[in-house]
């Protein structure tokens, strides 16, 4: 689960624009990340898996945004202890924690609302040696066997799935995201956040410099049926002909 | 002084914003329209844990405070103000009234559903000639040994028809006034009750209104809340908290009213700019602004001296007037601001008006906040 800032932030630079400006950001659970969780809690709640639990690779800050997750109806959360600087870095701390793990599906969103790299999920996968699957729109467990749902060129595939496996999860995968019951909320506390160390891995890409797009320009629409009015326009007002 | 919100505070209002913003908008205008009440909007809220917030977890709520509720209050209230006043009833009239009245037994049987949403609770208390003065109650509860027998018509009642418990206060002794009304906890299904058609109001028209008589009903010596005579004071008392829940809807009101006409004003396009850009409209939304944040201000401190235990009753007479009057002035400028397009009912504005006048009449009207804030201010 990735901690990204609310969609509605004003981005800001900071440090001579290396990084994020983090002053004043609402946090919220990456919204892909949130379809992922509420598929897996509607499974949970068909009885078709036992139990739910996020993993997040960050700084304490991020332990709220767990207790989000944990409110919505995970059963526990995982926090790794570490600021990293690049995914390859988060794909390497989750496959290095994950050696202990036990588990039979591991659901990561297709991509961070941050920084968009679309590559934590498969990289994880191969760095720690597990079967994945891309595109996933849709997850069903039928019978006690694994269903998935892929979207390719031109349209869908089906595929059965055993575990261990790595989906990796876009739109469609659930239909909105899980709001938070008050019980779910009054009791997030009371869920088991447990924070581990992380082993020392090296970032393999650094962020030189960020810079904000430029300010949306205005368009003007021009008939088609008027050529003339756009030669006018491009010569006279946009003075590129 | 601390203005921050906990994490679970925030979080709250999170899931109300969400539920508000996401569900009850699909329908909430023609729902309007129609006086369509919201079943499974209702169903949502029960299982959200949005109608026993504040009841005591023991007793199957939310064990949430005060605040919290103002603020979930607030964010339904900006969408739907018939939701939120389902909500508001089920929360601060009856669940409130029967947790801290209640005995153990009356609370066990009735407080655990209401809590739950799996019953929807009423509050009958105004008559046909007893709005604001309740001293003396025209429906009679007749003392007969182990049972009281009731007759007479409740008006104005919000969710007569979908509530599954009453609270009604009625007349035991009529020779000793205020001193002989008591507070019955009737079973809706009870013979004798009937109830009157939907009333056809301006506004909250998806909320269920209605007159409800009773024709000798039997009501158990042990569904009386309190002690005989306790009646009146129980129902001021539980007013005092419901008046919260009011203060924050018409709060909501006002608030989703001013973003709606920000919103507006940031694009509509008058003499060569946005509308925001000319004075005459900027200063119109710095007023509302401001009127909004005194009147969120006040529902707060009155939530907050509830939740620690101070008395609130004068507070949440200060926030429900307040809140009431600027929601029918602001909700009137969000129209003003949004011109022709304010009159139309797919701008949700024009209803926000209509709903925020409900809340300067029910719940204690106006004058009556005026009464209890000039009597705490000149007493000695």
């Amino acid at each position: 689960m990735s901690n990204v800032p609310d969609t509605t932030t004003k981005v800001r630079f900071t440090d001579g624009n290396t990084r994020l400006d983090a002053a004043g950001i609402q946090w919220i659970i990456n919204p892909w990340d949130e379809l992922a969780l509420t598929r897996a809690l509607e499974l949970k709640d068909a009885g078709a898996i036992s139990a739910v639990e996020v993993i997040n690779v960050g700084p304490a800050l991020t332990e709220a945004t767990l207790r989000k997750a944990l409110a919505i109806g995970a059963d526990k959360a995982w926090r790794i202890d570490a600021e990293t600087a690049d995914g390859y870095q988060v794909a390497q701390l989750l496959a290095q924690w994950l050696k202990d793990q036990a588990f039979d599906i591991l659901l990561a969103g297709v991509e961070s609302s941050d920084y968009n790299s679309s590559g934590v999920g498969i990289m994880l996968a191969a760095l720690a040696g597990i079967p994945s699957v891309s595109n996933v729109s849709g997850l069903s467990i039928e019978g006690g066997q694994v269903i998935l749902k892929r979207e390719i060129e031109g349209g869908q595939q089906q595929l059965k799935a055993h575990g261990p496996f790595l989906a990796v999860v876009q739109k469609g995968i659930a239909l909105e995201p899980r709001i938070p019951s008050m019980r779910g909320i009054m009791t997030a506390r009371t869920k088991p956040l447990e924070v581990v160390p992380a082993h020392p891995v090296a970032a393999r890409t650094a962020y030189q410099a960020f810079s904000l797009p430029q300010p949306k320009g205005s368009c003007r629409m021009v008939d088609p049926e008027q050529p003339d009015e756009l030669f006018r326009l491009l010569h006279e007002e946009a003075r590129v002909i | 002084m601390n203005f921050n919100f906990t994490e679970e505070q925030l979080m709250i209002q999170q899931a109300a914003r969400d539920f508000a913003q996401r569900e009850l908008i699909k329908d909430v205008i023609e729902r309007d329209e129609k006086a369509e009440y919201p079943t499974q909007h209702v169903k949502t809220m029960a299982e959200l844990g949005f109608l026993g917030m504040l009841v005591d977890p023991r007793w199957d709520g939310g064990g949430m405070d005060t605040v919290s509720y103002v603020l979930a209050m607030e964010e339904i209230s900006k969408v739907d103000a018939s939701c939120s006043v389902i909500m508001s009833v089920n929360n601060s009239l009856v669940c409130y009234g029967l947790e801290a009245f209640g005995n153990d037994v009356q609370r066990e049987k009735y407080l655990k559903p209401l809590a739950r949403g799996e019953k929807i609770g009423a509050f009958l208390l105004s008559e046909p000639e007893a709005g604001s003065d309740a001293t003396r109650q025209h429906t009679l509860a007749e003392d007969k040994g182990d049972y009281y027998l009731v007759n007479g018509t409740k008006n104005w009642i919000t969710n007569g028809n979908t509530a599954g418990t009453y609270l009604v206060i009625a007349q035991t002794h009529p020779e000793k006034g205020h001193k002989g009304i008591n507070c019955l906890i009737v079973d809706r299904n009870s013979e004798g009750i009937s109830v009157g058609p939907h009333e056809n109001k301006m506004g909250m028209r998806s909320s269920d209104t209605h007159s409800v008589m009773f024709t000798d009903v039997k009501v158990p010596k042990e569904n009386r809340i309190g002690e005989d005579g306790f009646g009146f004071k129980f129902a001021m008392k539980t007013l005092e908290g419901g008046r919260i829940g009011i203060a924050a809807q018409a709060l909501g009101i006002a608030s989703g009213a001013l973003e709606r006409a920000v919103q507006y004003a940031k694009e509509r396009k008058a003499f060569g700019t946005v509308i925001a850009n000319h004075q005459a409209i900027a200063f119109k939304l710095a007023d509302m602004a401001v009127k909004v944040e005194n009147a969120r201000n006040l529902c707060l401190k009155a939530a907050w001296l509830k939740d620690q235990h101070l008395p609130y009753g004068v507070a949440s007479s200060y926030a429900k007037y307040y809140a009431a009057e600027i929601a029918m002035e602001v909700t009137t400028q969000a129209v003003q601001i949004h011109g022709g397009y304010g009159y139309v009912k797919e701008y949700h504005v024009e209803r926000l008006m209509r709903e925020a006048k409900l809340t300067q009449i029910y719940e204690g009207t106006s004058e009556i906040q005026q009464i209890v804030i000039s009597r705490d201010l000149l007493k000695d």
